[in-house]
């Protein structure tokens, strides 16, 4: 029921994530259905009755007694420390030192609008030649997409709920994000930091081409129009 | 009492000298009550309107009319900073601890009772600019209670001016106000303690509440300065938070959660000492593992300085940093895996009376539980990339801060009403008005999480223009009907409080036949607290000793037949 909920994953990272997120839930549900079903037990079967009038003397202050408290939350711990390294080794795949980019994107946001500059044919920014559309970020499938991201005004934060990918975009700083597409089709992107009275329409679109498509669009999108600049 | 003015029970004669300017910590901790509701008025009415708009959204507000994506973010912005500055911290410290602290050490009022005025005072004064706040041009702060710049920085972005400014003069005499009284807390329960109440006798409620306060103490000052250094990026032309002039926008997020972070406890400390009161009274047996609580307690106090960039792992902060502050914040569950596990050990061979102080503490437990696993999948940097700034993180820390105000505070509302009024509640009506809530409450945010696993992220006026997220809309509804039912819910409460304030059935010294101090003194009690001091000879939660007359044991009992040394 739980997993209806999530959007598909289409990047290859996204698997790592998911499954940081369902080794959290078995645990944790473990030990939250064991707390929850302890409570309402106790709180019903001594429950004081008129048979059951008296409470037992107990302060839980005795080694024995306290490690009835103490194993239970040293377990817990035990658990912390492999979720510790289960995401580690997830945040690693998605955050650490990112791979060389097969596409390079320059994402500049602004209220309430993303920008998406593409590299010049001979793969310079900062030319004449660069081609930027709003609110559309084209990549291929199955190739390494490199963000350089940036802000014009205050703090956004690009989200795409597919691509299980969130980044802060903070002015004055160029911050790198990189994904791999696994699936073609036309995802959508949010912010998710509030950034004023068009936060809420902030939107935008990733589109997921398969490879001839990309070439296409490429060559009628990007050298098309960087010729005409 | 030496006044001459002062009446046979101690009090000052007159009005204002009595009620409005005292220093009685107990007419204090009133004042800070009253404040407490009126806030909580306008903070429980924003959700209303809130909800109302992400239910059906641009529709007219029944009683209000329809609001537009600037008046929905300031009423979230003020929604969270009410709720936290002004109704949690003013009930579950200011009320609470003012009025508990002296009862219960055995003093007889707070160590300074003019600063304890005075702070009371400074957060009238805090909630009246910011109340102001609602009506300058360009309407009230709309940047999110945490105030990230640069969108709080400059007005051009939110069209927000005197709005901002009014919004960090209230925060910053916020903080004043509590500096002033944790300083009280703090000097009150340590030098205060009667002859015998020593350490390890404390009640947990002010364990506590001075673990509180000190975690307060030290870690507002950072945010002190982020504010001043917001206001003067405001006002005074400096850049501190703007990159183009050489400023950092991480810098506040620094500060802000430096301080916020370490603020989530300061607010849940309290309301689980409540629970912790009220659970031993109402089992008849010692809490389990006092001292582990204790030390867990501290421990949790800690640790909660060295969490903050949890708050942070997306926000373009260096990524290695984001494993160790997983694994500080993932071990917080430790400490409170000790609490909270020793809770439900108490219960164990209790005999349990399920009236409605003990209903509104397990309930506070059980929802707490919730919002304590659901914490994890925030800690966890990499599941938190696909959670942060979504609705999980809304419903999780509802899950946390409602337990503590709401279960807590109501607890020991149901649980002290007596002693603060001299009169009992309505049993019925209280029951009703827990089991409402408790099942409103999770009716409101479980969807909520839903919506979170959703991809939904928060503080967004309406989500129609996603395709993605358009499926969550039902949840949206459910969560709004249930929103509604849940401030509904409150008005048994607000029948109740105000019938048996003056009709209620006359409450003796200790109608709970509980342990701790206050018990022995008159409801309501009089002024100075007691008549001589109190002398402790024992630990506050000794229930069903064996051998003893009685299943309780006054701790200032001098042997086990239950005798009081003084008063009886």
């Amino acid at each position: 029921m739980i997993a209806s909920y999530f959007p598909q994953n289409i990047s290859t990272f996204g698997g790592d994530i998911d499954h940081v997120f369902w080794l959290i839930l078995y645990i944790v549900g473990f030990f939250f259905v064991a707390a929850e079903a302890l409570l309402v037990y106790f709180a019903v079967r001594y429950r004081r009755t008129d048979a059951h009038a008296k409470a037992t003397y107990n302060r839980g202050d005795t080694t024995r007694q306290a490690a009835w408290v103490l194993v239970p939350a040293l377990v817990v711990l035990c658990f912390d420390l492999g979720i510790d390294a289960a995401g580690h080794r997830a945040w690693e795949a998605v955050k650490g030192p990112p791979p060389p980019g097969d596409v390079e994107v320059k994402v500049t946001a602004k209220q309430f609008n993303w920008n998406f500059t593409y590299p010049d044919p001979a793969g310079k920014f900062d030319t004449d030649k660069n081609v930027t559309l709003e609110n559309e970020l084209h990549v291929p499938v199955g190739k390494k997409v490199r963000l350089t991201l940036s802000s014009e005004d205050v703090i956004h934060s690009f989200w795409a709920p597919n691509l299980r990918l969130k980044q802060d975009v903070v002015p004055g700083r160029k911050i790198i994000a990189w994904f791999e597409a696994t699936r073609p089709g036309r995802y959508e992107i949010a912010c998710s930091e509030l950034c004023g009275f068009g936060h809420y329409s902030m939107r935008g679109e990733v589109i997921v081409h398969d490879p001839d498509d990309y070439a296409k669009w490429k060559a009628e999108t990007l050298e098309n129009r960087s010729a005409s600049n | 009492m030496n006044t001459v003015n002062a009446t046979h029970d101690g009090h000052p004669t007159g009005f204002l000298r009595r009620y409005v300017f005292s220093i009685d910590h107990k007419v204090i901790a009133k004042q800070y009550m009253t404040l407490s509701a009126l806030m909580a008025i306008i903070g429980g009415g924003s959700s209303y309107l809130i909800r109302w708009q992400l239910a059906w959204p641009e529709s007219s507000i029944p009683g209000w009319g329809p609001i537009g994506p600037d008046n929905y973010n300031a009423l979230i912005t003020l929604h969270g900073t009410i709720m936290v500055f002004f109704v949690a911290m003013p009930f579950l410290l200011g009320a609470f601890g003012n009025y508990l602290i002296p009862l219960m050490v055995g003093a007889d009022d707070m160590a300074f009772p003019r600063l304890n005025a005075m702070s009371f005072w400074t957060l009238f004064l805090a909630s009246t600019v910011l109340v102001i706040s609602f009506f300058v041009p360009g309407g009230p702060a709309a940047a999110g209670w945490t105030s990230y710049v640069p969108l709080a920085d400059k007005p051009v972005y939110t069209g927000v001016d005197w709005g901002q400014n009014l919004w960090i003069l209230a925060v910053a005499l916020e903080f004043a106000s509590f500096l002033m009284g944790g300083v009280n807390f703090l000097v009150t329960g340590l030098n205060l303690r009667t002859r015998g109440m020593t350490l390890m006798r404390l009640p947990m409620l002010v364990w506590m509440e001075m673990t509180a306060a000190v975690v307060f103490l030290l870690s507002v000052g950072p945010l002190v300065a982020g504010a001043i250094m917001l206001l003067l990026d405001r006002v005074a032309g400096t850049s501190f938070f703007q990159p183009e002039r050489g400023g950092d926008p991480l810098l506040w997020e620094h500060l802000f959660w430096f301080f916020g972070h370490p603020e989530v406890y300061v607010v849940a400390l309290p309301g689980f000492g409540i629970m912790l009161e009220v659970i031993p009274v109402f089992t008849r047996k010692p809490l389990f593992g006092y001292a582990m609580i204790v030390y867990s307690t501290i421990a949790a106090g800690l640790l909660s300085f060295i969490v903050w960039a949890h708050h942070m792992f997306v926000s373009g902060m260096d990524p290695r940093l984001a494993s160790p502050f997983s694994i500080t914040t993932i071990m917080i569950s430790v400490p409170f895996a000790i609490i909270t596990f020793a809770m439900i050990a108490s219960l164990w061979r209790g005999a349990i009376n399920l009236a409605s102080p003990m209903l509104f503490a397990l309930g506070g437990l059980a929802t707490f539980l919730i919002g304590g696993v659901t914490g994890i999948f925030l800690g966890s940097a990499a599941s938190d990339i696909y959670m942060h700034g979504t609705y999980f993180v809304v419903a999780h820390f509802h899950y946390t801060l409602f337990p503590v105000l709401f279960f807590g505070g109501f607890a020991g509302i149901y649980f002290w009403f007596p002693k603060m009024f001299g009169r009992m509640m309505n049993e019925a009506l209280a029951k009703v008005h827990f089991w409402i809530s408790f099942l409103a409450f999770n009716g409101v945010f479980i969807p909520l999480f839903l919506v979170g696993l959703g991809g939904s992220p928060r503080r967004i006026y309406e989500l129609s223009s996603y395709e993605i997220f358009k499926p969550l809309q039902p949840l949206h509804v459910v969560a709004t009907v249930s929103a509604i039912a849940l401030l509904v819910g409150q008005l048994p409460f607000i029948v109740n409080f105000f019938y048996s304030m003056v009709r209620g059935e006359k409450a003796e010294k200790n109608p709970w036949h509980a342990n701790t101090l206050e018990w022995t003194v008159d409801s309501p009690p009089t002024h100075p607290n007691f008549p001589t001091p109190p002398r402790v000879y024992r630990d506050p939660y000794e229930y069903s000793v064996p051998g003893a007359a009685a299943d309780w044991i006054a701790q200032d009992a001098i042997d086990e037949r239950g005798i009081q040394a003084a008063g009886v």
